[in-house]
């Protein structure tokens, strides 16, 4: 009998350590399924950041570097410019991506360097505990913006896939959500699609998941899940923003 | 006969690096170090190397902590404020045991300060200045030569011991010219970079370069084996050059481009009669403790020259015999700042028997 499900290779067999509806174990198999399609998890080196993400190397069964806040463009710019062969990806947050580390992502984008970025963003800074993100919705009340997001105070949520896109030096932008199962299949093509861009040598992809973060959101994970529906895909819309395949 | 060369400090140091086999460059224009990038982006592609100008001095530091993660012999150089936006880096890669070679040609500061000759890094250099509690090795040369030969021995010293090396030098070295005779590079036996990310590539192991160490004691045993490295260090690594301290009377000491001055003020005061030597550190961590316990044993007398306000002369009071005084003479860097010998000679003369 063929099998046609099992548990991806480039992944360990172990419980993660992520909160109860918390999406990052889902992004983590997308990643490690995206990995095993391309037969590449042994020549894959993963680049871990701050957060909640950066126990990257205790679920990847691969070769790991973690890098400082916001920086692992550049780390990961230092790993590819070595290995150049090799495939090489970021796993970053958006307090990681889109605040401290801007420069960074822009830039690394916009050199083109050839690795793909795994952008995940649940609108706060989770293992932190909760504060404001660059990501963070209009009205969203976070334990830095008790009174909600006060456009006028603190800017506006920063659309990192739309910013991206319109750099030279990116070939991939796309964003997805983990939410429903429709949206979860979606997400799993997009993230192997940008993989892909690596594999065959075609320049910088990036993926942004929208995730949810029920603990620091006060919400159960069904409730969650609709709020990813409701009030974070209307703002940060899916889709593919650039595809330099077309 | 090897070729005599006559080349700027930091073209010397570009060179070492090459010939020590650095084939990637991470850096970010600052004067008065932007020498060493531009000779690098000239000769690395050449030589199937790497030249990347980062968006900034933290993303080069970065880029650095990346390739050398890699298994690759990589370098960076900026100057004072450039180096303080780089400590980040400099303590993830301390805390990572990454090899590497900083080089700092110093300026003047705090702030923007000025673009003149400084030795106002000596203590973010050789206290850790990043956050944590972590050493770097650091050279500090006094000549054009030597900015070539201590650039091979970083690279050398930070691959056995992986602890990141400085370099650290100042406007003057960096800028002037004089003779260099580079020699060409006999790789020592260094340990197999068995650590390194390459990919799995068959390997059971996989391999984590990180600095988050969280399980109970885990931290602590990480620290102490760091520490352990920075006593080895101590014990097998100090270098330093001594002239004239056989019967001298006074010990006079200083680096880097002080010492280039004292050497000349010394050589006025035995014109003089006056038995006066020199101590010059040329690793600054390690320091030259057992040099300085030594030397002061029989002559009780120190006078330390900085280009600052008084650094290094903390450690030298903390290495010399217990009985022993230690005077300072400093200028904090600015325009028209550098002493002349004859100053220095000045305050030779005053401490020599006070």
């Amino acid at each position: 009998m063929e099998k046609v499900f099992g548990h991806p290779v480039s992944l360990k067999n172990v419980q993660t350590h992520f909160c109860p509806g918390c999406q990052h174990g889902t992004i983590h198999r997308l990643v490690a399924e995206a990995i095993d399609h391309f037969g590449v998890q042994q020549r894959t080196i993963g680049v871990a950041s701050v957060g909640c993400s950066v126990f990257l190397y205790g679920y990847f069964d691969i070769d790991v570097v973690e890098a400082p806040h916001g920086r692992a463009p550049a780390v990961a710019t230092g790993v590819k410019r070595v290995h150049q062969d090799r495939i090489v990806f970021t796993y970053q947050g958006d307090g990681d991506l889109a605040a401290i580390g801007t420069s960074e992502i822009i830039h690394a984008a916009n050199r083109g360097e050839k690795m793909t970025v795994i952008f995940v963003n649940n609108t706060t800074y989770g293992m932190t505990g909760g504060q404001m993100a660059p990501t963070t919705l209009p009205g969203q009340k976070t334990v830095t913006s008790p009174y909600g997001r006060d456009v006028g105070i603190d800017g506006y949520p920063i659309r990192m896939a739309e910013l991206l896109s319109v750099l030279e030096g990116t070939a991939y932008v796309a964003r997805v959500a983990v939410n429903s199962p429709k949206n979860l299949l979606q997400a799993g093509k997009v993230i192997r699609r940008a993989f892909e861009y690596q594999v065959e040598n075609r320049g910088f992809s990036f993926v942004e998941v929208l995730s949810a973060c029920p603990t620091n959101w006060g919400m159960n994970p069904l409730k969650a899940n609709e709020r990813v529906e409701s009030e974070m895909i209307p703002y940060f819309h899916l889709g593919t923003f650039k595809d330099i395949a077309g | 006969m090897s070729k005599r060369l006559f080349v700027k400090g930091n073209e010397a140091v570009a060179m070492g690096a090459i010939a020590a086999g650095c084939r990637y460059y991470f850096g970010y224009p600052i004067t008065p170090q932007s020498d060493i990038p531009e000779y690098m982006s000239r000769e690395l592609p050449r030589l199937g190397g790497v030249f990347i100008q980062a968006e900034s001095e933290i993303a080069s530091i970065n880029m650095l902590l990346g390739a050398s993660a890699s298994g690759a012999r990589g370098m960076t150089s900026s100057s004072s404020p450039g180096i303080s936006l780089k400590q980040e880096g400099l303590s993830y890669m301390a805390g990572s045991e990454l090899p590497g070679l900083i080089v700092n040609i110093c300026r003047s500061g705090p702030g923007l300060g000025g673009i003149d000759a400084s030795q106002g890094d000596y203590f973010q250099s050789v206290k850790g200045g990043g956050h944590g509690g972590y050493h770097l090795i650091v050279l500090a040369p006094h000549s054009v030569q030597e900015m070539y030969d201590l650039t091979i021995l970083g690279f050398d010293l930070s691959d056995r011991y992986r602890v990141p090396a400085m370099l650290l030098g100042d406007s003057v070295i960096g800028q002037m010219k004089e003779a260099l005779v580079p020699h060409p590079y006999v790789a020592p036996e260094l340990p197999a970079k068995d650590w390194a990310v390459t990919g799995k590539g068959g390997r059971s192991d996989q391999k984590i370069v990180k600095s988050l160490f969280l399980g109970d004691g885990e931290l602590e045993a990480h620290n102490w084996r760091l520490h352990d490295k920075y006593r080895l260090l101590k014990e097998n690594e100090v270098r330093y050059e001594g002239v004239e301290l056989d019967d001298a009377e006074l010990t006079v000491t200083a680096f880097g481009s002080a010492a280039r001055i004292a050497k000349t003020a010394i050589a006025m005061a035995r014109r003089e009669g006056l038995k006066v030597g020199l101590l010059r550190p040329i690793t600054l961590f390690p320091f030259p403790e057992k040099a300085f316990a030594a030397a002061t044993a029989r002559c009780k007398r120190v006078l330390c020259i900085e280009l600052n306000a008084g650094q290094m002369v903390e450690d030298v009071r903390l290495s010399v015999t217990r009985d022993a005084d230690v005077y300072f003479y400093g200028r904090p860097p600015g325009a028209g700042s550098l002493p002349t010998p004859e100053e220095l000679l000045e305050q030779i003369r005053k401490h020599y028997k006070d």
